[in-house]
């Protein structure tokens, strides 16, 4: 019994100490380097198996069911549901335990510069023509022209409000950060919510481009530190209106459904789940200081167990079809312009003609100049992208962002 | 079967009984038998992992790869020591366990003197019964019953309603005080019993004998006897809320050292080394308590 227990003891720190170097020469061995480009070939075999690290609902039943029949590759998610866990789960082991990975934009770049996704080449696949223009090479995936990945969905950090309560429907973020509008105090404080992720200090570096210009603040993910104490004073300012931040989406929805959050950043999918839940009733804008969003790549392991069904899905994933089934299940917008006719039809199948006709438009499927207006997470990262290395990365911001929610 | 007993040949007894014969005679495998696998799981898991902890707490993030680096500094101490941030929430999840400690103890107090000196033997089981049967339920069922009962529009603010007064109290730190103190107050009331329970009737006699009032017998004879159950009581309540970081992030909307624990490790910056050196301080706080209830005689009582 001894025996066995120490034995089991022992095996368990070699087996860590194991996953601790692989990760050293992972790490020094590909940082930096382009490993040869990856293509996607119809005819080569697949290994009959694909490891998946995806946001929820990103990988449904009705859509890997028919690429597993398709490829005789079977699909295993594991879901996550914050970009940081994402991040972790693909450098488990050296990145050998996950093939691909649904990255968005402020965890694709972490990845990239840490050597753990591979360079892909983007013509191999397909339906790649179909792709909208701002999503063929976007910064978040694609660096020095090299691409990481293939685009899947995006959308948008939307200002959701209860209708009910909140009237007129807002312009401006002002409702969320300001304790005074015009004068007035604010009537929806202590039921204002944010995202909990230290991301979320470029909703607040957003509304500062707008509303505070002598900062001179041209991207919220490129802040000097006079900047970020700049943007987490006013989330300091914030976070007294706050009534709870939300960070699983279904925090949100049960704060709304329960009256205590009336107004706030939300994702389209929250609002599509309250409008189907039919509790309360809400809305949605655009205030005029613009939006941040997101825009997911499906990134492909440097050490993927099983490249040839990675490249599989990757191709399989920017067919109308599955593009169309995801945005419609997840409430986001497909990045291949021919999917939007499905997304319409999956839309009032779902919702029924009325509703579902009324929805489609707020999805914005195809538009240009919407997407491209979105400022896109991307990972905040010394290079300021103007030559000088001067700006805060995302180490800083998730300890700035503690002293926003731990005050 | 009375064959084999008698039996001259070791080697034809039952194995069992060679077996016990072998251990009578070597108490040194004996004990390794007994203490060694407990002993093995102490040592190798629990302190194993508290000296990796404590290892590369002096490790430091490479903030571009958010790849570990493996040469020791000190700068995870010091960016807790200049965080004014880390400062608050330690004093704010010290206050909280401290909130909950007492709230706690007042509660299970008249609760274990009733039960075990006033009640009858069946109430004395059902008092006992009604305690334990909440630790039956899984904690997250009654972190989200207690999230339910203090959400907007639930019962809590229903009630407040009929006052007019609408206070929010669901997202406060008074709703993670309700919450905690309500999870670990079976944990406080039952080394109390324990410690009513085993005050002998003859002290209480003795002391009514030499004269003595109630009120003098329970100040001089059972206080003194039962403040050690007390301490040891408050010994989980405390360190459990000090731990705690699950509940805080659904009922409420601060953040508790757990919470910056959680996130630095996994969930938001993947900084392990940080989380470590933050982890050092619940480990020390801990430490003192127990140093403090040991003075106090609490371990003599659980």
């Amino acid at each position: 019994m001894r025996r066995g227990i120490s034995l089991v003891a022992v095996l368990g720190v070699m087996a860590l100490i194991a996953a601790a170097c692989s990760n050293n020469s992972s790490s020094s061995g590909e940082s930096g380097t382009s490993t040869s480009t990856l293509s996607y070939d119809a005819s080569a075999q697949g290994e009959g198996e694909l490891n998946l690290v995806a946001w929820p609902l990103y990988a449904e039943k009705d859509v890997t069911g028919p690429f597993e029949s398709a490829t005789g590759c079977t699909v295993n998610v594991k879901e996550a549901n914050t970009s940081d866990e994402m991040v972790n789960l693909m450098s488990q082991g050296g990145g050998t335990q996950y093939d691909g990975v649904s990255a968005s934009g402020d965890a694709s770049l972490r990845l990239i510069a840490s050597g753990l996704v591979a360079p892909v080449n983007v013509d191999s696949f397909d339906d790649f023509g179909n792709v909208m223009d701002s999503l063929q090479a976007p910064a978040h995936n694609t660096v020095n022209g090299v691409h990481y990945g293939v685009p899947y969905v995006w959308g948008p950090n939307i200002l959701m409000y209860n209708s009910d309560v909140v009237s007129p429907a807002p312009k401006s973020w002002d409702v969320t950060f300001e304790p005074q509008i015009n004068g007035q105090a604010n009537p929806y404080a202590g039921k204002i919510t944010g995202y909990d992720s230290p991301i979320f200090i470029a909703d607040a570096a957003m509304y500062l481009m707008a509303h505070q210009p002598d900062l001179g603040i041209s991207d919220p993910y490129e802040l000097t530190s006079d900047q970020l104490d700049a943007a987490i004073d006013l989330l300091k300012q914030q976070n007294g209106l706050v009534s709870k931040y939300w960070n699983v989406w279904s925090d949100e929805v049960d704060a709304f459904e329960s009256g205590d959050m009336v107004a706030g950043t939300a994702w389209p999918a929250n609002q599509n789940v309250l409008i189907s839940d039919d509790k309360v009733n809400v809305g949605s804008v655009t205030p005029s200081e613009g939006v941040t969003g997101w825009a997911d790549t499906w990134m492909m392991s440097s050490n993927a167990p099983h490249p040839n069904c990675m490249l599989a899905w990757m191709n399989y994933t920017l067919s109308d079809k599955v593009q169309a089934a995801t945005a419609y299940t997840f409430g986001a917008t497909p990045s291949v312009t021919t999917a939007c006719q499905g997304l319409k039809q999956n839309l009032i199948a779902g919702y029924g003609k009325e509703v579902g006709t009324n929805a489609y438009p707020l999805y914005r499927c195809g538009d240009d100049s919407y997407l491209s207006s979105i400022y896109l997470w991307k990972t905040p990262v010394p290079d300021c992208g103007n030559g000088q290395s001067d700006c805060t990365d995302y180490n800083t911001w998730t300890q700035k962002w503690f002293e926003v929610r731990g005050q | 079967m009375a064959t084999t007993s008698v039996a001259p040949s070791g080697a034809r007894r039952p194995f069992t009984r060679r077996a016990s014969a072998f251990l009578f005679r070597h108490r040194g495998v004996q004990l390794t038998f007994t203490l060694g696998p407990t002993l093995s799981w102490m040592v190798v898991i629990y302190l194993f992992s508290l000296v990796v902890l404590l290892i590369s707490s002096f490790w430091t993030l490479n903030p571009l790869t958010a790849q570990v680096e493996h040469t020791w500094s000190l700068k995870n101490y010091q960016t807790i020591l200049h965080g004014s941030v880390y400062w608050r929430v330690t004093l704010r999840t010290v206050l909280l366990a401290a909130a909950v400690t007492v709230t706690d103890v007042l509660l299970a107090f008249p609760l274990s003197y009733y039960a075990a000196r006033m009640a009858s033997p069946r109430v004395r089981n059902a008092l006992l019964f009604a305690v334990v049967m909440p630790l039956w339920a899984n904690y997250l069922v009654k972190v989200f019953a207690w999230k339910t009962m203090l959400a907007g529009g639930g019962p809590l603010d229903a009630f407040l309603g009929i006052f007019g007064w609408h206070p929010a109290v669901g997202t406060s730190i008074y709703a993670v005080w309700l919450t905690l103190s309500y999870i670990w107050l079976p944990y406080v009331i039952l080394p109390i019993l324990a410690a009513f329970e085993r005050v002998p009737f003859s002290y209480l006699e003795a002391s009514s004998d030499l004269g003595a009032r109630s009120g003098r017998t329970f100040r001089k004879i059972v206080m003194p006897l039962v403040m050690p159950g007390v301490v040891a009581a408050s010994i989980f309540s405390f360190s459990l809320t000090l731990g705690d970081y699950l509940a805080v992030s659904l009922v409420g909307k601060t953040l508790l050292l757990g919470n910056l624990i959680d996130q630095l490790a996994g969930g938001t910056a993947n900084n392990k080394p940080l989380a470590a050196a933050l982890a050092m301080i619940p480990l020390v706080i801990m430490a003192i308590y127990l140093l403090v209830a040991r003075a106090l005689h609490a371990f003599e009582a659980l």
